[in-house]
């Protein structure tokens, strides 16, 4: 009789597997996308992924670095976290540029890899690896799933300590018992919110630290706003612009802070940093207040500490604590979201001294040395070539890069006006980005131009995903800046090295247009200034994605720039020679 | 500077890995680390000696610690009144007729003995670093086998006279 009423029991309710629970967990994030790649740990879950008809496309790249790096793409261009699903051993080890990458320019990831099952992890088991060992310095947080119950908890934390606070890359190692484990299914109540003792960002700033900058505004004459990817995380690029307006403050950008501020903005200095404008560095040089608004001081932004803004009062508003005088002094430490923070600094009416004649001097600044090139005279000019596709695009694309000289040009030569258009590889540098993010930036915004301007090199790393952006027809211009070489490599040779140019020039290099045409993509060469302008025209009208391979001077040198170990202010090449 | 950190923590697996793991990524030279339960289950208490360069260093430290997912509270007591104590077991090389003399060297130092054998004895001592460094260097003359110490663990006291903040942060 009992015996009965169990089986009765067990009959109402349908069983699951883990993979099911997982992926019910994921449509209950919103997940549009899944960028990943199958393998045997994570048979489950592919099982459950077309048994179900889930409710995200799962994207199939053809190398884990490929998927995790359209899915930061993603992350930069939405602010949604990107998702990764990779099986264990190779497959998650694959995955490990990318999360380093995506943790050290806080992209919110969440990563989902296979593990063997629980009964064999510790023997050195086929396809085997410590995934949690592995990550743990490179992830915000990360989980093994040890009980069923536990997945859709785990889910549920994961995303949002990959999206609150400082956002970053959590990693969830599954072992195949789990995925494969019948259960009945678990959700987490919907409205209920994560709470972690540990984990409580601050998003407003301590008002008696607001008090201190407006205060310390009203006596500086020379204030400069450092703007950083932070505003970009944050969505505060309206507030920074009222900040700047409000007080005729004068801004300049870090690398990844590109396109928080209008980069055609009367008050804009350019980049700063290593290959950043005359006027930026400069200005953080001379100033007398330094207000910086999520950037992390990075060594390619300060250059030597010692003389980073040497008679400035540094202001810094950040959302990690950790990241107040880790790098520069900081007097006044705001921890807070920069769009709270900006909104609080918004709402006090601070009488400020006049700054035209600061701004004055910064203008001359720009005006007298401006960045410049010399155009080669038998080869193309790669700066010239970025000025072309920055006109023809009226500055509306989103541009993804891979990391060297081309990363820097790019940064240079095309003015960002909206945020989020901006997707490279800052912290890490890693080569091989600037494809695959392609691939994201496009998920992400189907309606935009999307140019993937690479160098030969890094195209060379992860091409292979031009098998991607066919199967799907993703409309992008692959853009190679092909100078045959490992330019940025070849330029500190030259110069740091006394010309003893190492390993750093490619005596082959394959014919890219035909290996373009090999994956059914068209291919455009251009080598020479006269046709260029009319075929890149032709490249933007084209339906569909399409690769140039531009023949450009190998001996151009990113200029002007902060060498290592020198102050901002010890430029070269900031005039022609 | 030898600083002692505190830190509580959610009892997880891997909390240790991730901690230690950022401290050697970040190069601070760690001298000790004890872990142990607290009174709340599921809560560890971590206890860190630490040798940084500066103050600078110092804030860099807590904060790292303290932007950990599974850290709770963090705490650098060096300057507060605090308690703190480890424990040593000594293996010391002595004969029978050393053992009385022994006995009685230590007996100052609350210590005792709780291990014989033919040729050795195992004293077990409790108390701060350096009155441990100083029962070791008395042993000494007997000849040390073996030592093995815990590390530290630490307290802030339950009374703490007013003391200047300077090492509180603001933020």
């Amino acid at each position: 009789m009992s015996l009965k009423v169990v089986k009765k029991q067990k009959e109402q309710v349908q069983q699951v597997t883990g993979s099911d629970i997982l992926i019910d967990a994921l449509t209950e994030q919103n997940v549009e996308f899944v960028f990943g790649y199958p393998g045997g740990a994570v048979l489950p879950i592919y099982d459950a992924l077309y048994r179900k008809k889930a409710s995200f496309q799962h994207i199939l790249t053809r190398h884990e670095q490929g998927a995790i790096h359209a899915a930061e793409s993603y992350a930069r261009i939405t602010g949604k976290p990107g998702v990764v699903l990779a099986t264990s051993g190779p497959g998650a080890t694959n995955l490990v540029t990318g999360i380093a990458d995506a943790m050290i320019d806080s992209l919110p990831l969440v990563i989902l890899t296979g593990q063997v099952a629980k009964g064999v992890i510790g023997t050195d088991a086929f396809q085997e690896a410590d995934v949690i060992g592995i990550t743990t310095p490179i992830t915000k947080y990360n989980y093994q799933v040890n009980k069923i119950e536990d997945l859709p908890k785990i889910i549920k934390e994961a995303f949002y300590i990959a999206t609150t606070g400082r956002p970053g890359p959590v990693v969830i190692d599954i072992p195949k018992n789990i995925s494969q484990e019948l259960s009945e299914p678990i959700k987490v109540e919907k409205n209920v919110k994560v709470h972690l003792q540990g984990y409580q960002p601050t998003i407003f700033p301590n008002p008696l630290q607001v008090v201190k900058l407006l205060e310390s505004l009203k006596h500086a004459k020379k204030p400069v706003v450092l703007a950083g990817a932070g505003v970009l995380f944050a969505e505060a690029s309206c507030e920074l612009k009222q900040f700047a307006e409000k007080y005729q403050l004068p801004v300049t950008n870090t690398l990844l802070g590109l396109g928080s501020f209008p980069g055609d903005h009367p008050l804009f200095l350019g980049m700063a940093g290593m290959h950043g404008t005359y006027a930026a560095n400069m200005a953080l040089t001379e100033c007398d207040l330094l207000i910086n608004i999520g950037a992390r001081f990075d060594d390619r932004l300060t250059g030597n500490v010692e003389h980073f803004a040497p008679n400035a009062k540094v202001a810094h508003i950040d959302i990690d604590p950790a990241e107040i005088s880790k790098n520069v002094d900081t007097e006044i430490p705001l921890v807070g979201d920069a769009k709270e923070v900006l909104k609080l600094l918004l709402k006090h009416e601070t009488e400020t001294p006049d700054h035209s004649e600061w701004n004055y001097h910064l203008n001359q600044y720009k005006k007298e040395k401006p960045l410049w090139y010399e155009k080669p005279k038998e080869h193309l000019s790669p700066q010239w070539l970025v000025q072309q596709i920055f006109e023809i695009t009226k500055g509306d694309a989103i541009v993804t890069t891979d990391v060297g000289q081309h990363q820097m040009w790019a940064a240079q030569y095309y003015q960002f006006k909206k945020p989020n258009r901006w997707v490279t590889s800052g912290g890490l540098g890693t080569m091989g980005f600037g494809l695959p993010a392609a691939i994201g930036a496009q998920l992400a915004a189907p309606n935009d131009t999307v140019v993937s301007l690479l160098g030969d090199g890094g195209f060379q790393m992860t091409l292979q995903e031009l098998a991607v952006i066919r199967e799907r027809n993703l409309p992008v211009k692959v853009i190679i800046l092909n100078n045959q070489a490992l330019g940025m490599v070849r330029q500190w040779q030259e110069t740091f090295y006394e010309k003893r140019i190492s390993e750093s020039v490619f005596s082959y290099n394959p014919d890219f247009i035909k290996l373009a045409e090999s994956y059914g993509i068209p291919g455009v060469l251009i080598e020479d200034e006269r046709s260029a302008r009319n075929k890149l025209e032709q490249v933007f009208h084209t339906d569909g994605p399409i690769v140039v391979d531009c023949h450009i001077a190998q001996s151009e040198c990113v200029n002007p720039m902060v060498a290592p170990g020198k102050g901002l202010h010890e430029m070269i090449g900031v005039e022609k020679e | 500077m030898r600083r002692i950190i505190t830190a509580t923590v959610q009892n997880r697996s891997g909390v240790l890995n991730r901690v230690t793991g950022m401290l050697t990524k970040r190069q601070f030279n760690i001298e000790s680390i004890t872990v142990g339960e607290s009174e709340k289950e599921g809560i560890s208490k971590m206890t860190f000696v630490i040798d940084v360069a500066d103050h600078l260093k110092v804030e860099q430290l807590t904060k790292q610690l303290n932007k950990q997912i599974d850290v709770i509270k963090v705490q650098d007591i060096t300057d507060k009144a605090h308690v703190v104590r480890e424990l040593a077991l000594i293996k010391v090389s002595a004969s029978r007729q050393h053992q009385a003399e022994i006995q009685s060297l230590i007996l100052p130092f609350r210590a005792t003995i709780i291990d014989v054998s033919k040729d050795s004895l195992v004293v077990e001592v409790t108390g701060k670093p350096e009155k441990i460094n100083a029962l070791i260097e008395l042993l000494k003359s007997y000849g040390i086998k073996e030592i093995t110490r815990t590390g530290i663990t630490a307290f802030l006291r339950g009374y703490q006279p007013q003391v200047s903040e300077m090492n509180t942060i603001s933020i």
